[in-house]
């Protein structure tokens, strides 16, 4: 009895929590695309605040993280290729698995811990010292004014990042793939380019995209939700970043599941 | 009471419940124009809850709340924002944004609501500051404040759009004696250079003797008394002689009656 209670408290407030998020997700959409038809814009130094933070300042982690995936990705697959003679086919493995899932999905999580986290923390901070409501008392709508310019920073960011970091990878493969695997530059960068579609590239654009929606959706949700003083907001940052890297596997799988079969 | 005053704020029977608790139980009362009204009660008894259904922020279960006349319980956003840029609010932790310096935090409400150009929302800034005494002050951050300064930073965002009505939750919590009287002064300067309604809360019983011209005493959600600070300080209700003076006997209890402790503690 105690268990089905507990299960069924659980699931209840999970499912309040849901349809929070949700409409949280359907008032930014309101105040994105509706209320700029009836003449009340987002301030742009608003918005371009925060495109420098969550894309310009997460530049050097991410070209770190994705060079170094790069040339790891090189390494074991140089492992494994050379076994079927066919090492030179490492440039086409990683820039394929690059572009399709693992820059998508790996600058995703660096963001979501990097930007993500900080929305939640300063959202937060301003909810438990009542600035979020000396804004709404000055007639400063939270969504208008927070939300809206971190989720259009991201869903634009979080993209242009995955490309930088997708070519960066292709580029840590590259000094692998020469210096170390001796395979000639020219025949690299061909192989690197032939076996890459369009629809590599798209795919894991799309994915990057929803996962920008996912780390700005619930990073301005736990941030507006805190309660309880400073460590309220210590868990708010700790849950973005827990339920941010969840949601973002979650729709990796379901969005790679959907091309999959759309494509069969 | 001097009739045909103008009412800015009507409130009438409001009732609020959290959680099945009552908190604020058929509260009505009329605020006139220009004048310091001073919301008094112990702590916990529901002061905060009833500025915030003053201000919109939170929506009675029953009652009415009228801002210049109109009833706000039923106003849609567009209504609510054009009553929120008549009025401003001290926050009691001043509420500063701390991404923005002490200039762009007073500059924030013109810059949103009016189309006043930037040189001139620079100037105004600068004669807001110099109103609450902070000339020069305008490029620090807000880390760099002390809590008096911040409360006057606030309190020079919330003029900052020369509001009708301010409200002040508890304006003199955390200040020294010195820096309490200087808000005190503050809030009298404009409320008679400007005549500016001022809704205050607060439980310091000086600054309310210096500032009201009405205190209103609230107990758990009931309004006990609404009067003069003569009327309050020769009030025969023993609540009020209880809180005024500040004394542990009296009818508000604070200690759970002895009997039933023992077999508490061995239970
Ligand atoms: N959002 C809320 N949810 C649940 N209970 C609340 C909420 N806001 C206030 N309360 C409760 O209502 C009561 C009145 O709170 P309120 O903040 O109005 O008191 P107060 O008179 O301002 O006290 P203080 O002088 O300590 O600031 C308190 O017991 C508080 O626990
Ligand atoms: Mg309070």
């Amino acid at each position: 009895m105690n268990i089905l209670q507990a299960i069924g408290r659980v699931t209840l407030s999970a499912g309040a929590a849901i349809w929070d998020v949700f409409a949280l997700f359907f008032r930014t959409l309101y105040w994105l695309f509706y209320a700029p038809l009836r003449g009340k814009f987002i301030g742009r130094h608003y918005i371009f605040s925060q495109m420098v933070f969550a894309g310009v300042q997460s530049l050097l982690i991410v070209f770190f993280v994705a060079l170094f995936i790069g040339m790891v990705l090189a390494m074991q697959g140089a492992y494994q290729l050379s076994q079927l003679g066919a090492v030179r086919f490492v440039a086409a493995l990683i820039s394929v698995s690059m572009c399709r899932e693992i820059g998508p999905v790996l600058i995703a999580l660096v963001v979501a811990g990097r930007v993500g986290s900080a929305i939640a923390a300063e959202l937060g901070t301003m909810k438990v010292t009542e600035q979020i409501e000396a804004l709404e008392t000055m007639a400063m709508n939270p969504i208008r004014y927070l939300v809206v310019p971190r989720f259009l920073a991201l869903i634009v960011m979080l993209p242009a990042l995955t490309i930088m970091g997708d070519l960066i990878g292709m580029l840590g493969g590259y000094i692998v793939g020469v210096y170390n695997l001796g395979i000639s530059p020219g025949l690299y960068i061909k192989t690197n380019f032939d076996f890459l579609v369009l629809k590599d590239v798209m795919t894991g654009l799309l994915k990057s995209f929803v996962f920008g929606m996912i780390i700005a959706m619930i990073g301005c949700y736990m941030g507006l939700n805190t309660k309880g003083g400073a460590e309220g907001v210590g868990r708010s940052t700790t849950m973005s970043v827990v339920v941010s890297f969840i949601l973002i596997i979650l729709a990796d799988a379901i969005l790679t599941g959907l091309f999959y079969f759309a494509s069969v | 009471m001097e009739e045909k005053r103008e009412v800015v704020i009507r409130i009438e029977n409001l009732e609020k419940q959290f959680g099945g608790r009552k908190v604020l139980e058929g509260i009505s009362l009329d605020v006139y124009k220009s004048e310091t009204l001073v919301i008094v009660g112990g702590s916990g008894c529901g002061k905060s809850t009833l500025l915030r259904h003053i201000i919109g922020q939170l929506k009675p279960d029953a009652g009415k709340v009228y801002l210049f006349g109109k009833d706000i319980t039923k106003a849609n956003e567009d209504e609510m924002d054009s009553i929120k840029k008549r009025f401003g609010m001290l926050f009691q932790s001043a509420a500063l944004f701390d991404s923005l310096t002490v200039e762009e935090n007073i500059a924030l409400p013109m810059r949103e609501h009016t189309k006043l150009d930037d040189h001139i929302i620079k100037i105004m800034v600068k004669m807001k500051l110099n109103q609450v005494g902070l000339r020069g002050f305008g490029h620090l951050n807000t880390s760099q404040l002390s809590g008096g300064m911040k409360k006057r930073v606030g309190l020079a965002r919330a003029i900052a759009l020369d509001p009708e009505i301010i409200f002040y939750d508890e304006p003199s919590a955390g200040l020294d004696p010195v820096v309490t009287a200087v808000v005190d002064k503050l809030i009298l300067d404009l409320s008679s250079a400007l005549s500016i309604t001022s809704v205050v809360v607060t439980h310091d019983m000086n600054s309310v003797f210096r500032i009201a011209d009405r205190i209103v005493m609230l107990y758990k959600g009931k309004i006990l008394q609404i009067g003069t600070k003569e009327e309050i300080k020769n009030s025969k209700n023993e609540y009020i002689q209880q809180f005024i003076n500040g004394t542990i006997e009296g009818p508000m209890q604070f200690f759970a009656p002895d009997e039933g402790y023992l077999e508490e503690l061995t239970k």
